[in-house]
């Protein structure tokens, strides 16, 4: 087990570097003028321009000039140095300000996916058929079928303003009340395809081998279903829930706008539309290792829910 | 594995240029009577807060906070004093400016005529990379500054006389030196700003002293809020409220949805998506005010088939502008029939004459005769919420002028100027004016001289340049003004560019606040809004 992390983890410094090569290269490479894109729609003075050039090491150009920079960049990383946005600031400070609400709505939205969608899908998986499974059916489509940009005004409209149920928006520093709202309509989507997963998994399981001889040597059917039946039908949901983990982090850009949370997300989205390269990838950066580690422990947990599993 | 998602939505229309931010915790707009009373007023992100840095809205709106500028503009939009005491020339090239005792910074410093010389200085010098660095050419010895390695660290123009008189000499005489003044470029800077002659120190953005009616509390908090209190010394008019919390928000419909559950008080700008409903959502707390951004459609002249002014005049009489303004703007823009913003000093309406009028009938004669391409294009950034009106006006022109019209779309407005600068044949294409001081030479010099800044579409008329040039070294504001009247007739029969639409501003605020005005250069007035009681 140790060495197959070990040999993980050192798989995780080639991907690293391998996808910040490429998500360096294609930033900068989609990039039309950087310096126009931060001035707006205002006119740029020559010496504002010679001023950014030489700041940013634009002048620099062609493929040499692509790797000095990326060399250079990779050079400060490992020293911990993020960089500095285009405006100026610090990226290693806006990521700290960032992460912290990020990583608490990421988690709300997992919470809302593990309780309400793995508890309906075991429900719904035990009692196939029933007007209990055919409902979250119909529901989940409704889920899957309802992209974010489209459920998350609707829903910030009816609970946050029409109703007032809930603040319409969080802040940076908001409480947990605050962050309900958007953290059920981030999960709303993986709690719908975790819920269908369970149900499924649970379905199948149920009329495996080992459960029908768990059956007869006369356990009860919570047992059955809480201790057998569930351990082995969560490894395709964990999978899944892990991969997710990553997703929420990167991919609440359309609910942190709507809600106004500055996370991860938020300003992923600003840098992209300034065509602040640094920033985004900063951001890329980090999340690359958010994915790489969220998949590291969802396959170390596939060998605690099935001991069949080993690594070596 | 994002894309999907992202593209469908920077496919959004969105409202504003650029700005973009966070947001802030849920501290309350306040009500508790007058005195005492805190709002709380949307802004984005802002990209510097420091005078001679900051050019867009957001900043700008705090900063006009934290300072007090030298002239302020009355409601004919001409300069008067504010924390100057008089600013005079007599023959508009050195100009003696007073100021007026009693101004203190926030840190107690007694405010001097030398902070305003060291703060120009440090604008115009261009290895600090100021945005602002433009503004302060026409000061004599601007151009020693300039370059990699400039020659002087001071503009030689600038010279203190004592504590509270200072002359600023021009490189040429310039009328409107006076209004150019109330820019927030021209703020003084104390000198706790600086951690040596000329360098500025790094904290000082965070939380800058100024000289104004409020101070700021805390610092700076990115992405989230700027919070800033009534500074008691003040010498000039009293704020009405106490605090101020400039609340930072990324998506325009956000701040909408709090402004319509009390949970935040001013949105300078109601997002475009809820233009239609606003009416009715805030009833009398939506309002409309001048603004001075103008919309128009630039063509290239060096382009053999829009060389003729005859194609682009009717190109513009085959446009029906009212019918956009109401239909896509839900008339929260105006037509634009003039080539200068009507706010200004000097404007006259309809100076395009017949070809400013809608006129089907005409438009296509003309269009004819003058051998118009069989195929128009109209390039636009697809970033700026501009789809709809283009398509609108493609329309127009298909059925107004019976050739083919299509728009197409640039993702950036950067990548539009990059292909306009590179002669790639883009059509006609759209572009947008928003003045930095009321004058119509910031109108006529920028987007029409030979050398304009703006100007992109390679329009040059020396007798228009010659004008120009007269006005602005005129002896008097009437004098001026009749040169840059003369000058904008000559755009009316050369038609470099078709005018649109002149922008007002769209607001809105919450049941606890009262008396919102917002000035031309789309800010809230922080000294005359009060809570409502």
């Amino acid at each position: 087990m140790f060495r197959y992390i070990l040999r993980r983890l050192l798989q995780m410094v080639l991907a690293f570097f391998g996808t910040t090569l490429i998500v360096y290269a294609l930033t900068f490479a989609g990039q039309g003028d950087p310096i126009q894109a931060l001035a707006g729609e205002r006119p740029v003075t020559p010496a504002q321009r010679a001023y950014l050039t030489e700041k940013y090491n634009l002048d620099q150009t062609g493929v040499g000039g692509f790797f000095y920079r990326y060399f250079d960049y990779v050079k400060d990383l490992l020293q911990g140095n993020l960089g500095e946005s285009l405006t100026g600031r610090s990226i290693g400070d806006i990521l700290q300000q960032a992460w912290p609400v990020t990583v608490r709505l990421a988690l709300i939205a997992l919470a809302v996916a593990i309780i309400f969608g793995v508890s309906a899908g075991v429900i719904a998986g035990i009692r196939r058929a029933s007007i209990f499974d055919n409902s979250t059916l119909v529901l989940t489509l409704l889920v899957l079928g309802i992209p974010t940009i489209v459920l998350a005004p609707l829903a910030q409209y009816f609970l946050g303003v029409k109703w007032q149920l809930f603040p319409p928006t969080a802040g940076s520093d908001p409480t947990f009340y605050a962050l309900l709202l958007p953290g059920i309509v981030l999960g709303s989507l993986s709690l719908a395809t975790a819920l269908r997963l369970t149900r499924a998994s649970v379905a199948e399981n149920l009329r495996a081998d080992y459960v029908r001889t768990a059956r007869s040597k006369g356990l009860v059917k919570r047992r059955i279903v809480i201790v057998h039946v569930l351990r082995n039908s969560l490894i395709p949901v964990v999978t899944f829930l892990g991969v997710e983990l990553g997703n929420l982090m990167s991919g609440a850009i359309i609910t942190e706008g709507v809600f106004n949370i500055p996370g991860v997300g938020f300003n992923l989205f600003r840098g992209i539309r300034t065509e602040d390269g640094p920033l985004v990838v900063g951001i890329v950066s980090v999340l690359v290792v958010v994915y790489l580690v969220s998949n590291l422990v969802v396959d170390v947990l596939y060998a605690v829910l099935d001991p069949r599993i080993r690594y070596e | 594995m994002r894309v999907r998602r992202l593209a469908a939505w920077t496919a959004l229309p969105l409202a504003v240029t650029l700005g973009l931010a966070a947001c802030g915790s849920g501290g309350d707009g306040g009500s508790s009577g007058s005195g005492n009373s805190a709002v709380s007023i949307q802004i984005g992100e802002p990209k510097h807060l420091v005078p001679t840095n900051t050019t867009e809205t957001s900043g700008s709106q705090v900063i006009a906070g934290l300072f007090s500028p030298l002239v302020d503009y009355d409601a004919q939009n001409k300069p008067y004093e504010v924390a100057a005491q008089s600013i005079t020339s007599s023959d508009n090239k050195v100009w003696t400016i007073k100021l007026k005792d009693g101004f203190t910074f926030h840190n107690g410093e007694k405010v001097t005529s030398q902070n305003y010389i060291n703060a120009w200085n440090y604008g115009a010098y261009a290895p600090n990379g100021q945005d602002s660095n433009y503004f302060f050419e026409k000061i004599a010895g601007y151009a020693d500054l300039q370059g990699k390695a400039p020659k002087a660290k001071e503009m030689s123009g600038l010279k203190k006389v004592d504590d509270l008189t200072f002359t600023a000499t021009l490189s040429e005489p310039y009328i409107d030196f006076k209004t150019t003044l109330g820019y927030n470029a021209f703020y003084p800077m104390p000198d706790a700003a600086f951690s040596a002659p000329g360098v500025l120190k790094d904290s000082y953005e965070q939380a800058p002293i100024g000289q104004g009616p409020f101070k700021m509390k805390g610092t700076w908090q990115h992405d989230s809020k700027i919070d800033v209190e009534r500074y008691d010394a003040y010498p000039g008019e009293k704020p009405k409220v106490k605090d101020v919390e400039f609340r930072i928000y990324q998506q325009l419909t956000a701040a909408y949805a709090d402004v319509l559950a009390d949970n935040l008080d001013v949105l300078p700008t109601i997002p475009t998506e809820s233009l239609s409903t606003a009416p009715s959502d805030l009833g009398d707390r939506y309002q409309t005010s001048p603004m001075s951004s103008f919309q128009f459609l630039a063509f290239p002249t060096f382009d053999k088939d829009y060389s003729s002014p005859d194609v682009r005049k009717a190109i513009s009489m085959a446009i029906d502008r009212d019918e956009i303004t109401k239909s896509v703007f839900k008339g929260s823009q105006t037509s634009a029939r003039s080539f200068v913003s009507p706010v200004l000093p000097g404007y006259r309406e309809n100076t395009a004459g017949k070809a400013g009028e809608f006129n089907p009938t005409e438009a296509k004669k003309l269009y004819q005769a003058a051998g118009g391409p069989s195929k128009i294009v109209i390039s636009y950034n697809g970033d700026g919420g501009h789809k709809d009106w283009v398509d609108a006006t493609v329309n127009q022109l298909k059925a107004n002028l019976g050739v083919d019209a299509v728009g197409s779309a640039e993702p950036k407005f950067a990548d539009l100027l990059t292909k306009v600068e590179k002669k790639t044949p883009v059509g006609a294409f759209r572009m947008g004016w928003v003045m930095d001081y009321p004058t119509m030479e910031d109108y006529l010099g920028p987007l029409y001289s030979t050398n304009g800044s703006s100007n992109y579409y390679g329009y040059s008329n020396p007798e228009f340049d010659k004008l120009v040039k007269e006005g602005s070294a005129a002896k008097t504001q009437d004098e001026a003004i009749a040169k840059y009247q003369q000058a904008e007739d000559i755009l009316a029969k050369d038609m470099p560019v078709i005018p649109l639409r002149f922008g007002e501003n769209v607001f809105g605020h919450s049941s606890k606040v009262k008396n919102v005005q917002m000035d031309l250069f789309q800010r809230v007035n922080l000294v005359k809004i009060e809570a409502a009681s």
